[in-house]
């Protein structure tokens, strides 16, 4: 009997097992189509096309490895290995050429009535102090700079790859530290000399006259003529940018994307290039290029007579201010 | 060998990342840094799929091209490796690369890049083959002792395949082939300029 029951038993959980079979199929069937892999898989492709990236959820702490894919680094790369390395060669090779032709033609700018013999303070202690801190920051930073893009093509096949490396690496960290001093400098310059670098109706006539660069005049300025004015707002406006750049980029990730890094680099470099070239003018005729113009930087006392020819609204102020005070004391500047 | 690629079929991927603890393992990498790591693409919502991606050693490599010190090189094998010895930490390869594969231990002030480390293919360095110094600085080398690159090797569900670019292909193909779906293969167009036509 009891043979009989568990057989019974059995058969009837056959037979269940059979009716769940054959009813199955039709709820297996859409469960399958629930969950559909191939209607609603991401794919690649799809992703860049909609967002120009990939980027998902990373379960290591380092969350910005998240970035799956950023094919923006092909366009930096495009812009670091072409559009960087000819402006970097046009602007700065542009103007070694434009100078030495300037040169050719113009030859050095002389004092007309020569030396005097006399001089007069240009720029004090302090002026010239933030002048060279900044300046030698400058070449040094340029130099280094400029290794970064063009030292594979001119040092490398010169000196090898390990002592390319070892420069490279004191380069780099020359670019990284005299980054501080050479803000300071910036920030003082801004702040002792934002005062005479106003733009005013005075430098519209010097440029008119082509600033005495083009012929032979001598267009009235005061402290700082049209030119230099110029100059002091694109070390100013340029060194921001550098600054800035700079910056972001010293601290990775710390406020930027890598699209953020791309951005500055290419702004940083832009701008260094830029301001190399113009830096090269700039120490041109502070030296080579014009007579008495170094000791403006140098010893800081220029002589009168330069005074006079290139600076004369400045001349006027100054002896004005001498004449103004009692006698027997010295001007504070 | 011909030229050696990366595949993750992301359909199997199931994100167990075991690839990226075999790979921190077999070549003591630095800590802070992963050579290897598993994205989650939609996480959570319908589509899902997990990627297993690392240096994907692209043809015509940008980190090599706009890297300022010549410190790649590309071996035989298509393995883009790299001279730490040479290496200033300048951060240009990663501003280059599409995957985000090169990485760099914080050394000194502010941001400062030590000696950049990524993927090897589990290749070693530049250095001779399955020495102490090139462990020291690169890890494993196991294309050297004839295996492949241990990600791959231990994949639970043969989701990341290595070896000859164009025997993963096939294997890709054909399981896509039979089980009719495939979310591409990722990183391909990008890294070699082609994909796994089906």
């Amino acid at each position: 009997m009891r043979i009989i029951a568990s057989l019974k038993t059995a058969l009837a959980a056959f037979a269940l097992v059979v009716t769940l079979a054959m009813v199955s199929p039709v709820s297996a069937q859409q469960s399958i189509q629930g969950v559909n892999p191939t209607a609603q898989a991401v794919k690649e492709q799809d992703l860049l096309r909609q967002l120009d990236a990939v980027s998902g959820r990373v379960s290591i702490p380092d969350q910005k490895s998240g970035l799956l894919i950023q094919p923006q680094g092909r366009e930096w790369r495009q812009f670091h290995n072409t559009t960087m390395f000819w402006v970097g060669v046009v602007s700065v090779l542009g103007m070694v050429a434009a100078l030495i032709a300037f040169y050719m033609v113009r030859g050095k700018i002389m004092i007309d009535g020569g030396f005097s013999g006399r001089t007069i303070l240009r720029f004090n202690v302090f002026e010239r102090f933030v002048h060279w801190l900044t300046a030698g920051c400058f070449i040094i930073l340029a130099l280094s700079g400029l290794n970064v893009t063009f030292g594979k093509s001119l040092l490398l096949p010169l000196i090898g790859h390990e002592a390319f490396t070892n420069v490279s690496v004191i380069a780099k960290y020359a670019h990284n530290f005299l980054a501080f001093p050479f803000m300071a400098g910036i920030l003082f310059m801004l702040a002792v000399w934002v005062k005479d670098n106003i733009p005013d109706s005075v430098d519209v006539a010097w440029f008119k006259a082509g600033g005495g660069l083009v012929g032979h005049d001598h267009p009235p300025a005061k402290k700082f003529n049209g030119g230099q004015k110029l100059i002091f707002w694109s070390v100013v406006l340029g060194g921001i940018a550098l600054s800035i750049s700079g910056v972001l980029l010293l601290f990775p990730f710390f406020a930027t994307t890598i699209w953020d890094m791309q951005i500055a680099q290419i702004v940083h470099g832009l701008v260094g290039v830029v301001l190399i070239a113009i830096m090269l003018a700039h120490a041109y005729i502070g030296s080579v290029g014009m007579e008495g113009a170094f000791d403006a930087m140098g010893s800081g006392e220029v002589d009168l007579n330069w005074a006079k020819e290139h600076h004369s609204l400045w001349v006027k102020e100054e002896e004005s201010k001498k004449a103004a005070m009692p006698k027997g004391m010295v001007a504070a500047e | 060998m011909a030229r050696v690629k990366f595949l993750c079929d992301a359909d199997r991927c199931i994100e167990c990342n075991a690839c990226v603890t075999a790979c921190k393992n077999e070549n003591d990498v630095p800590w802070g840094i992963n050579r290897r790591r598993v994205v989650t693409i939609n996480d959570g919502k319908p589509g899902e799929r997990s990627v297993s991606m690392a240096c994907m050693h692209c043809t015509d490599a940008p980190c090599a091209a706009v890297c300022p010190v010549d410190c790649f090189l590309t071996t035989a094998d298509g393995v883009v490796l790299h001279n730490k010895d040479l290496c200033i930490g300048c951060g240009y390869c990663f501003y280059a690369c599409p995957f985000g594969a090169p990485q760099y231990p914080k050394v000194g002030n502010f941001g400062s890049r030590g000696k950049m480390d990524k993927c090897t293919y589990c290749a070693g360095g530049p250095e001779a083959d399955l020495t102490p110094a090139e462990y020291a600085k690169y890890g494993a080398n196991r294309l050297a002792e004839g295996k492949l690159p241990i990600c791959a090797e231990m994949c639970s569900t043969k989701s990341l395949l290595a070896g000859d670019g164009a025997i993963i292909a096939q294997i890709y193909k054909e399981r896509v082939l039979k089980r009719g779906y495939g979310s591409g293969a990722w990183g391909w167009q990008t890294a070699y300029r082609e994909t796994v036509a089906i």
